[in-house]
């Protein structure tokens, strides 16, 4: 496999052939902010956290699906890169209800670190207050719609992973939701193994284990991408 | 089928046309002002007076739809306009002179004589929903012709030079990217057409679609050739009753014809054509997305690269072009690169069609060469506003900007349209007068693109709610100075961050209007 040498942030780096951008900065310490992208399941490009300025693009990328090219010269941290990130952050808080002192996920919440990685120390949007609904219909699961953040990461784990299907996205634009099945309450969803990928793979408290309180969320996302790469070690 | 066969059914076709023709048309816009009740009477009335020199025939949009229904009179060339049924018999009856009771059009009015029609020659002209008639007007000749004298190469050099770009608004050149597909390797190829027009004020897809089905999968079966796909898709939206009906009837023809389906000229070629109907999200006009739809997968976009010209559908490399590309391509064939690119301006070659609405005299469909100034079209085709002066006119739909009227001598091109902060988008054009207040205008459009964001991704799904509540506060006198550069800067982020063209452009309408209409921001903006 050949090797790639580019640029991050003045410093060479090297990677490996058909890596992306981000593989590549992590490997190396160097820190992106990413949200709907997790490792093992396939990446999608949606949170736009990741993006980058690459020297002689016109756009901005996505780090998490860009490959790496040879001489290439990455930017990951530039001042409008910083505002943007922020806003966006902002934008999801002002979205829907997230109220951190009363979350399962407070204090291993991505979310939470994402505002705290980008300096939101306040939002600059007007909330939006939007009446959701909380499913707690499985009898180990449950799903609370005002911590969605829409990043798909239960629909691909379910699909790609635990091949199911069970998670999907309704609706559009603000109203967009994720579901199980053809949308009915998750306790009803037959395709669903009750295998946990999705409360592991949610990055708020989103999709939790009922009986978990405040602050009890624990969650070993590296198991998703050790079971993807236990199985393709044994083929 | 072979050429002989071809010419043999032009030469029926044209023993069969009787030497007065009335033509009535049948496109979406007359017929809901009851044009197929008007067609049904004319053929009664020329039937009542027995005379066998007159025929009546069906035909697609003649251009000026807001004065629907239209009857031209060949080949003396009367025109009448908003014709009723029971204008029918004096109609006949003033073809041996005399006055009929309908009102006369102008024929030589600057609406049709600054036209140059090429997507349009046969529109108003044949009756769509006939093959032979097609046909007759030379049809499926550039097919026959591609097929026979060409190499893929060669068709794929001469739309290179003719130097056509994507009609569907971003204005790619359309040689390239046939030549980009030819050179992908895949097991197999597709060829789609783009007909999910989804600009709030446009129908010029559905237009050409309605008047001349056979021109846009004669111009995908060459492409097709071109770029060797032997499966093409034409993605119709569902609002498009008529358009999918007459496409489908025009399928079916040229199956029974051999002119699609398998070994077409028997020339070793296989081209099918399917129809997909959208289920009403505008994003699904986003290639990406659109094709996501085709494969029957929720239709949302997915980052680029890889390109559809690399892998699209299934996978496999996939050409996209929109309705009016491909309709634009039998024309370049039967006449030759250097006619086309000697049409238009210098980066933009050949006519674009226009859908002419608004605050404006003559409502219609147009087809201008490049370059022409939208002074020109305004006020000269489309005859000004009916009351007051032209305040802007908006291009490109909800991924366009407001144009104001100081700057109406900008020339209809790619370049210039963008260079004043709007587009050329697919050819929507709206004429604003100066009773518009432009905020609403804005308001207006971004209501549109929040409601068609998909909401993959957070910029334009969170930041259109954001900016249109924000536009709410405007309006509603509750917001500052302070707020309004926060839009701005909203809009910025999401025009730089967003995942597709709908989020990257739906500031848009913003953005222009706070360019050149910033004091009616500011007259509702708090203290």
């Amino acid at each position: 496999m050949a090797a790639r040498t580019f640029t991050i942030n003045d410093q060479l780096i090297s990677a490996r052939e058909g890596e992306t951008i981000l593989q590549a900065a992590r490997e190396h310490g160097i820190f992106i902010p990413t949200l709907c992208y997790l490792d093992g399941v396939s990446a999608v490009g949606a949170c736009r956290l990741c993006l980058v300025e690459i020297e002689g693009s016109r756009v901005l990328r996505p780090a998490c699906v860009t490959p790496v090219v040879e001489e290439m010269v990455v930017r990951t941290d530039t001042g409008r890169l910083r505002e943007y990130r922020r806003m966006i952050v902002e934008l999801l808080f002002a979205e829907r209800n997230h109220v951190c002192a009363v979350c399962v996920a407070n204090g291993h919440c991505e979310l939470q670190d994402l505002a705290i990685a980008v300096g939101m120390d306040h939002v600059r949007f007007d909330y939006a207050f939007p009446r959701c609904d909380v499913d707690i219909s499985h009898p180990l699961f449950g799903i609370d719609h005002n911590r969605c953040v829409l990043c798909t990461r239960c629909v691909r784990v379910c699909d790609e992973v635990e091949g199911v299907h069970t998670w999907d996205v309704a609706g559009r634009g603000a109203d967009a939701r994720v579901i199980t099945d053809m949308r009915q309450p998750w306790g009803e969803a037959r395709s669903c193994t009750s295998c946990g990928k999705c409360v592991l793979a949610c990055p708020t408290g989103a999709i939790f284990r009922r009986g978990a309180t405040v602050g009890e969320m624990e969650r070993d996302r590296n198991k998703i991408a050790y079971i993807v790469a236990a199985r393709e070690q044994r083929w | 089928m072979d050429l002989s066969e071809l010419l043999a059914i032009a030469e029926h076709e044209n023993a069969l046309r009787r030497p007065i023709c009335i033509r009535c048309c049948t496109a979406l816009g007359c017929q809901s002002a009851g044009s197929l009740s008007l067609k049904q009477r004319l053929e009664e009335a020329v039937a009542e007076v027995d005379r066998t020199d007159i025929e009546v025939i069906g035909v697609g949009c003649m251009g000026l739809c807001g004065h629907g229904p239209l009857v031209r009179i060949d080949p003396a060339g009367i025109l009448y306009e908003h014709v009723h049924a029971a204008d029918a018999p004096s109609i006949v009856a003033a073809l041996d002179g005399g006055e009929a009771t309908a009102p006369r059009g102008d024929p030589q009015h600057p609406f049709f004589t600054l036209q140059k029609r090429i997507v349009l020659e046969n529109s108003g002209v044949i009756d769509p929903e006939r093959i032979e008639s097609y046909i007759a007007a030379g049809g499926y000749q550039a097919l026959y012709h591609v097929l026979h004298d060409m190499t893929p190469a060669e068709v794929i050099d001469v739309v290179t030079r003719s130097g056509l770009r994507g009609r569907g608004g971003a204005g790619y050149p359309t040689g390239l990217k046939w030549a980009t597909v030819a050179k992908s390797h895949g097991d197999r190829k597709y060829v789609v057409c783009n007909a999910d027009e989804g600009d709030p004020g446009a129908f010029m897809d559905r237009s050409i679609i309605e008047s001349d089905p056979h021109k846009v999968l004669e111009g995908m079966a060459i492409a097709a050739y071109a770029v060797g796909a032997d499966q093409g898709y034409v993605y119709v939206r569902a609002e498009y009753p008529l358009a999918i009906q007459r496409l489908q009837r025009a399928i079916a023809q040229a199956r029974r014809f051999g002119l699609l389906g398998a070994q077409i000229f028997d020339a070793g070629f296989t081209f099918r054509v399917d129809i997909r109907v959208g289920a009403g999200a505008f994003v699904c006009g986003e290639e990406t997305a659109l094709m996501a739809s085709i494969e029957g997968r929720r239709g949302q976009p997915r980052p680029r690269p890889p390109y559809p010209a690399e892998s699209g559908l299934w996978g496999r490399p996939t050409l996209v072009n929109n309705v009016e590309t491909f309709a634009n391509i039998p024309p370049i064939i039967r006449n030759g690169a250097e006619w086309f690119a000697s049409i238009g301006a210098e980066n933009s070659k050949g006519t674009k069609v226009f859908a002419l609405t608004g605050k404006i005299r003559h409502t219609g469909l147009i087809e201008v060469p490049m370059g022409v100034t939208l002074r020109q079209i305004v006020e000269d085709m489309g005859g000004g506003v009916p009351e007051g002066k032209v305040k802007a006119v908006q291009t490109g739909g909800p991924s366009g900007g407001c144009i104001p009227a100081a700057l109406l001598d900008t020339p209809v091109d790619y370049e210039s349209l963008q260079r004043v902060g709007s587009i050329m988008g697919s050819g929507g054009m709206v004429v604003m007068d100066d009773a518009t207040n432009m905020v609403d205008v804005a308001h207006f459009y971004m209501e549109f693109c929040k409601d068609e964001s998909c909401g993959k991704c957070i910029p334009c799904r969170t930041g259109t709610a954001q900016m249109l509540h924000m536009l709410d506060l405007i309006r509603s006198g509750q917001a500052t100075a302070a707020d309004l550069a926060r839009l701005e800067q909203l809009c910025i982020m999401v025009k730089e961050t967003s995942l597709c063209g709908l989020g990257q452009s739906a500031p848009n309408p913003v953005l222009s209007t706070m360019k050149y209409f910033r004091e009616e921001y500011e007259a509702l903006v708090r203290g």
